[in-house]
């Protein structure tokens, strides 16, 4: 059959019902969910590509967008779906060219508070590509033809609250996180039915009166708590349970106003899929006032505690610290640094910080490791089940933090301060394997600056992530030496992803305003 | 203007809006753009903000911009400040060039010569004349404070601009090339030798390469000049301020 036929073909049966996703490890030629299966270890089981022939890897296309692109793409059946901010795109995966296109206009008086214009990719369940849009709509679009199916409004953009994360699809329901965390908005994860559009359920990140951590909060403060949602998270589909992460509280970094643990910011969730209740939390920064947001990939596997083999969950977090949890009660196991950090003593013997005195921001400035942006930040780690190693594109930055007043203004920033450049501290940037189970560090590649791209592994043993000088790069998984490098010529702010087509291997990156696809 | 009608109108702006808060807005300056600006904006890795018009910000609404937005990788955007904060900050910017300017002793006439004698311009450029392995001067004075341009003549390793680095690398069949860092990634160096050559070099190739912090291929004229040609020279510079 000529691949034109083929292409033919699979567009007419394009389908992808929820146990496609729950086996995706079983299809490694597509790339299913925003982190390749919903245990969120963005591996591909693809074997192709290895650590002797990646040196010969070569540009196959390259698409331009209109945005800077920030694009996880999905894989399926020789289409390419991909979405930047309030659009989206079905590709040829062969060619890249355009099979359909959708956007929606961006209202003039959207206005972004404390992040970019970008869109972190699609969702696919069924016949319909999912988008989550900057003016906080959720939208259906069919798979086929690009044609709006339904709109949901998940909230009013107005006051703060945006969307730039790719939505996650679970069985018959269409997750999303919101942004707006230094815009004083009151965080909430939402779910909504696949086929209807209808709100299916709502959490929010920061309880309400009456509710348990309530009392975290003082006076009024919770109602401008921050506490958003906006990386997408992971899924365990034998216990129904969505893992989620919690951003910053606000005001980011003047914390007078907000004596407490301020629950559930800094926080990780897991929540039951079909009610969204709370089964339990684990809060990695209570009462933050560095903006350290806990949003990040959970990642979901199995691993040696002590002994006895344990269902993990496991968080390289912003605030310099590795965590790993019993996934099924949220019970800490094990924790420590994985970057340079000076705000904690360690982890006492249940995860919570001993945090030292005098490291929270100050009017006249106090110096801390990391930065705002963390160790880590939204970007995905990866992790092989192979090696049982968690890759982290980790940034090694110190910053002066500041404090100044907070006040309130529907839809401006409520943030209280800031950080500055911390004069004389050199910041760098790594690729580290860290031990799944311990986080112990087992290698490093040493970068120029900090990095900003997440990490893709692969069961051929490679390691592929990318600089915010442009170099998309691959290494050995087991030990990180380099093996290939390309200057895509932008700076890269995206998590890469690899799929085949005609028995070939291919990987993508987003770079710049380009999307680049290598093969060999 | 009729004074009636002044009166009506700050009646009219000072009911529209909060005025900025100058205390404020130099508490944000001391603590987030002295780093670069200067405690009282004379300068240092970001140009003197002493003067009365800002090249990349000739209007109150482009100053408020560029404190929000930033210029490209040049200077950071200050995202997190709230619109008051910002217009605080703005207005605090602009008593930074409402005071009278430095004075410069010296005359720039006689500092033109000086310039010319030491062959400053055998490294810089000068509204296209010169060469261009150093920094270009030819507006030097709106970007410099003359305290600053003293300062680096005298000890130019003292005031290297950010991320200025100088280097000697030596490749695998013993070849050393020194020179500036024009770029680097985590896998190639860029560098441009005195006589404005490039070199490109996958960095895992070479035998040996030099970070030679704190150095500069610009001489030190420390004890070479001094009293009145120094001054000249100064004034010179800082009277540079517009590209022709």
């Amino acid at each position: 059959m000529k691949w034109y036929a083929a292409l033919l073909c699979a567009a007419a049966s394009a389908q992808v019902p929820y146990q496609r996703i729950v086996d995706a490890g079983k299809e490694p030629a597509n790339w299913l969910t925003y982190s390749g299966n919903y245990q969120g270890h963005r591996f591909s089981p693809l074997t192709q590509l290895t650590p002797s022939n990646v040196g010969g890897l070569r540009v196959q296309w390259a698409r331009q967008f209109g945005d800077r692109a920030e694009v996880s793409p999905i894989v399926v059946d020789g289409v390419m779906y991909v979405s930047g901010p309030n659009n989206a795109a079905a590709l040829d995966v062969r060619t890249g060219r355009e099979l359909w296109t959708w956007s929606r206009p961006i209202p003039k008086d959207y206005r972004n508070i404390g992040f970019g214009r970008v869109n972190r990719g699609p969702a696919i369940l069924d016949n319909q590509i999912f988008v989550a849009t900057l003016d906080c709509y959720l939208v259906a679009l069919d798979a086929k033809s690009g044609l709006e199916r339904w709109t949901a409004r998940v909230e009013d953009y107005k006051p703060g609250y945006s969307m730039t994360l790719a939505p996650l699809a679970i069985r018959g329901k269409i997750l999303v996180g919101v942004s707006g965390g230094e815009a004083g908005i009151r965080g909430f994860l939402d779910a909504y039915d696949a086929g209807t559009g209808q709100r299916a359920w709502r959490f929010y990140t920061i309880p309400g009166p009456g509710e348990p951590g309530h009392d975290s909060w003082s006076g009024e403060s919770w109602k401008t708590g921050g506490g958003s949602t906006w990386v997408t998270g992971s899924y365990d589909p034998g216990s129904n349970t969505v893992y989620w992460g919690v951003g910053n509280p606000g005001p980011d970094w003047n914390a007078d106003s907000r004596a407490g643990d301020n629950l559930y910011t800094c926080s990780l969730l897991a929540l039951d899929g079909d009610t969204g209740k709370l089964k339990w939390h684990f809060q990695f920064t209570p009462h933050d006032s560095h903006d350290w947001d806990s949003t990040h990939v959970p990642v979901l596997f199995e691993g040696d505690v002590r002994g006895t083999r344990r269902k993990l969950v496991a968080v390289a977090n912003r605030n310099a610290f590795y965590y790993v949890l019993d996934r099924t009660t949220g019970e800490f196991l094990a924790g420590r640094p994985y970057a340079k950090q000076t705000w904690a003593k360690g982890l006492d013997d249940r995860g919570r910080p001993i945090v030292i005195p005098g490291t929270e921001p100050s009017v006249e400035g106090t110096l801390v490791w990391p930065n705002l942006n963390g160790a880590t930040v939204w970007f995905s780690p990866a992790f092989s089940p192979q090696t049982e190693l968690m890759y982290v594109a980790v940034r090694e930055i110190a910053s002066v933090y500041f404090k100044r007043k907070a006040e309130y203004e529907p839809g401006t920033f409520f943030a209280g301060g800031g950080e500055a450049r911390a004069n004389g501290e050199k910041a760098s940037g790594a690729i580290r394997a860290l031990e799944g189970a311990t986080g112990k560090m087992r290698w490093e590649f040493p970068m120029h600056t900090a990095p900003w791209s997440g990490v893709l592994a692969t069961a051929g043993g490679l390691v592929f992530s990318g600089s915010d000088e442009g170099n998309f790069f691959a290494l050995d998984a087991k030990t990180g030496k380099p093996l290939w490098d390309f200057q895509t010529g932008g700076a890269i702010a995206a998590n890469p992803i690899s799929y085949a087509v005609d028995g070939r291997q291919f990987v993508a990156i987003a770079s710049g305003r380009v999307l680049y696809v290598f093969g060999l | 203007m009729n004074p009636w009608l002044w009166m009506l109108a700050f009646a009219a702006t000072g009911f529209a809006q909060e005025t900025p808060d100058l205390g404020a807005g130099r508490k944000i300056f001391e603590s987030q753009c002295a780093l670069c600006h200067g405690q009282t904006g004379g300068g240092g890795r970001g140009p003197a903000l002493t003067r009365p018009r800002l090249n990349k910000a000739p209007d109150d609404a482009a100053l408020r911009q560029v404190i929000s937005e930033g210029i490209g990788f040049e200077m950071p955007g200050a995202w997190q400040l709230h619109k008051r904060e910002v217009e605080s900050l703005a207005a605090y910017v602009r008593t930074l060039g409402a005071v009278p300017p430095e004075p410069v002793p010296g005359d720039a006439g006689r500092g033109a010569a000086v310039y010319g004698a030491r062959n400053c311009a055998g490294c810089h450029m000068i509204a296209g004349k010169g060469e261009g392995f150093g920094p270009e001067l030819t507006d030097i004075g709106a970007k410099r404070s003359a305290s600053y341009l003293r300062a680096a003549i005298l000890k130019p390793a003292g005031s290297l601009p950010f991320d200025f680095l100088y280097l000697a690398v030596t490749t695998a069949d013993n070849k050393t090339v020194r020179g500036i860092r024009v770029n680097e990634d985590s896998f190639t160096i860029q560098l441009k030798d005195a006589g404005g050559r490039f070199y490109s070099f996958r960095k895992s190739a070479l035998k040996d390469l030099r970070r030679l912090d704190g150095q500069t291929p610009m001489p030190s004229f420390e004890g070479q000049i001094g009293g009145e040609e120094l001054d000249n020279l100064v004034a010179y510079l800082a009277g540079l301020r517009e590209k022709p």
